[in-house]
């Protein structure tokens, strides 16, 4: 510190011989730094299990990588106050999230993604990067379908909501058509998520049906995969290419069933209402 | 402190008299949170956010400079609001008194001046408390903290923070830091979280040493030895000095701890004291 701590009381200094001062003194200091230590200390550790984990809340648009977010963001609660549909909300004590950082619960109030990202405007600090101006650029959390086993589409339902609510509709989420082997006449319309696109928004989850959402929005980190840096997708570096990178492949019927449309890439497919197409059981599907 | 509990402190003068500075400074702790939650309750925006940063009738902003130091260390250059907000606050209380943030802004105040009235009350000598220096560590203790994890660290247990946000948010969960700190100040440390550990007290107490707004014992002469500020004053130790010439010749209270909050101008029957500047050196002795 700029000063000596504050000086001993006089009077012990004078009754008593100047090495029992001297050593009061030290021991004064020794304690003050030791009690400093300690409740600085404790506080820290009080802290690691929470900062270690990634917080399951979603952050508001902008917010930076939750590292960065934890050591800018002051918790003054600016971008909450500014927030015009309540979506955002301080977090209380010993919730999880780190008390009083901004977050909010998609299935509560999912964010409504303001044209001009008032929550970031208000933020002093820039813990809410100021350089998102185009809320479709937000990543706020991924959407995930997390729960294949009570989804309606995957049921076989078309229920749709996730896909119809989503404000990047048909980019963020898709519905994918799949044969469905159950019935083995009808569609599975499958909604799928694309990280690309998905802002995390929470209208999905917020929207899903059922008593607990099939879907879900995570933070960014917790819901996404990476593949390997080294991978290629084979049809991507054909289309860069302009045509296979390994020439035109050898095609070769499967054994014992050459000159047979279902053996023999040769052979024309017979068209889909072909007569001779056996009835309920050969839909074509391809996996 | 072991002056005897007064009961009767101040009565020469009147109640009134004896509690206007008291009064004042409850009523300047109240304003500013009405400030803050006059938007939430009743639509009338005058101060949004909280006491780590706000913006005032969207145009003043003010951000904590302890908070902003923190950020700092924990290696994140705040945006140009939070710099601009931090340097008038910092401007502030170097001008007037860093410690007037402790007695005339902070919300913890009035809970450990409560704890403090019922120790005195209720005659409670137990506890020990840490030595007053302690804060400096827990400070400089808070910074380093902040430095190695990168992460606001001390920003998850500050009782201040705690309680200030809680109060102009409405948050949950903080009733337990709000009794710890009572009970702690109650039963284990005279003046144990204000006059010893906190770090925000010492943040403010170092960046107003050279502030204007000084209580002097300006009418020394008069003093009877009653001890009835010694009592009542929440830094005890900063008193000396002007009132009986211990080390210095002049009647200001010129030590940091100093929290300017007047309460032994109210408590003193003989009007020793009183509020001026740094350089108003009239002593009557």
């Amino acid at each position: 510190m700029a000063r000596k701590p504050t000086a001993q009381p006089p009077e012990t200094a004078g009754a008593s011989p100047a090495s029992a001062a001297r050593r009061k003194f030290l021991n004064g200091i020794a304690a003050a730094a030791g009690g400093g230590v300690l409740l600085t200390a404790a506080s820290w550790l009080a802290v690691r299990p929470a900062s270690a984990n990634p917080a399951l809340a979603l952050r508001p648009p902008g917010a930076l990588g939750e590292a960065a977010f934890l050591s800018a963001c002051v918790r003054c609660g600016l971008c909450v106050r500014d927030c015009p549909y309540d979506t955002l909300k301080l977090a209380p004590q010993g919730d999880g999230v780190a008390p009083g950082t901004p977050f909010f619960t998609a299935r509560d109030v999912p964010c409504e993604m303001c044209d001009d990202i008032p929550c970031v405007k208000a933020c002093p600090t820039g813990a809410l990067n100021p350089k998102l101006t185009d809320i479709q650029q937000a990543e706020m959390g991924l959407a995930v379908l997390s729960d294949h086993e009570s989804c309606l589409n995957f049921l076989g339902l078309r229920c749709d909501v996730c896909y119809r609510v989503c404000p990047v509709i048909d980019k963020a989420i898709t519905l994918e058509k799949l044969h469905n082997p159950r019935s083995d006449r009808h569609a599975l319309l499958l909604p799928t998520v694309h990280s690309e696109h998905c802002t995390g928004c929470g209208k999905c989850e917020k929207a899903c049906v059922l008593p607990e959402a099939a879907i879900k929005v995570m933070p960014v980190k917790l819901a996404r995969g990476a593949l390997p840096e080294h991978y290629r997708k084979g049809w991507e570096e054909k289309e860069k290419h302009g045509g296979s990178l390994i020439g035109e492949q050898l095609e070769l019927p499967v054994r014992g069933l050459e000159d047979k449309a279902y053996g023999d890439v040769r052979v024309a497919a017979p068209p889909l209402d072909a007569p001779s197409a056996p009835s309920g059981m050969n839909s074509r599907w391809q996996p | 402190m072991n002056a005897p509990a007064s009961v009767s402190r101040g009565a020469g003068k009147g109640w009134l008299a004896a509690h206007r500075w008291l009064i004042l400074r409850r009523l300047s702790q109240l304003t500013v949170l009405a400030l803050f939650v006059s938007g939430p309750w009743f639509g009338l925006w005058i101060a949004k956010g909280n006491l780590a940063s706000s913006l005032t009738l969207g145009v003043l902003p003010l951000t904590d400079p302890y908070l902003f130091l923190q950020s700092l260390a924990a290696g994140f250059l705040p945006g140009a609001s939070a710099l601009l907000g931090a340097a008038i606050v910092v401007a502030f209380y170097a001008a007037f008194g860093g410690r007037l943030y402790c007695a005339w802004v902070c919300p913890v105040n009035p809970l450990t001046d409560a704890a403090a009235w019922l120790r005195r009350r209720l005659g409670l000598k137990s506890g020990r408390a840490p030595a007053a220096a302690t804060r400096y560590w827990v400070l400089a203790g808070s910074l380093l903290a902040a430095a190695l994890s990168g992460t606001l660290v001390w920003e998850w247990v500050n009782p201040v923070s705690i309680v200030q946000r809680s109060l102009i948010f409405g948050l949950s969960g903080s009733l337990a830091v709000v009794l710890a700190l009572f009970a702690y100040d109650l039963l284990v440390a005279s003046r144990g979280w204000c006059g010893h550990l906190c770090p925000m007290g010492a943040f403010y107490g170092l960046l107003g040493q050279a502030s204007l707004v000084r209580v002097s014992a300006a009418a020394r002469g008069r003093c009877d030895d009653c001890l009835d500020c010694f009592a009542v004053c929440p830094e005890p130790q900063v008193i000396r000095p002007a009132l009986k010439r211990a080390g210095q010749d002049s009647p200001l209270i010129l030590d940091r701890d100093c929290t300017a909050c007047g309460r032994c101008i109210d408590v003193c029957d003989k009007d020793v004291f009183r509020f001026t500047h740094r350089f108003d050196q009239r002593s009557d002795s």
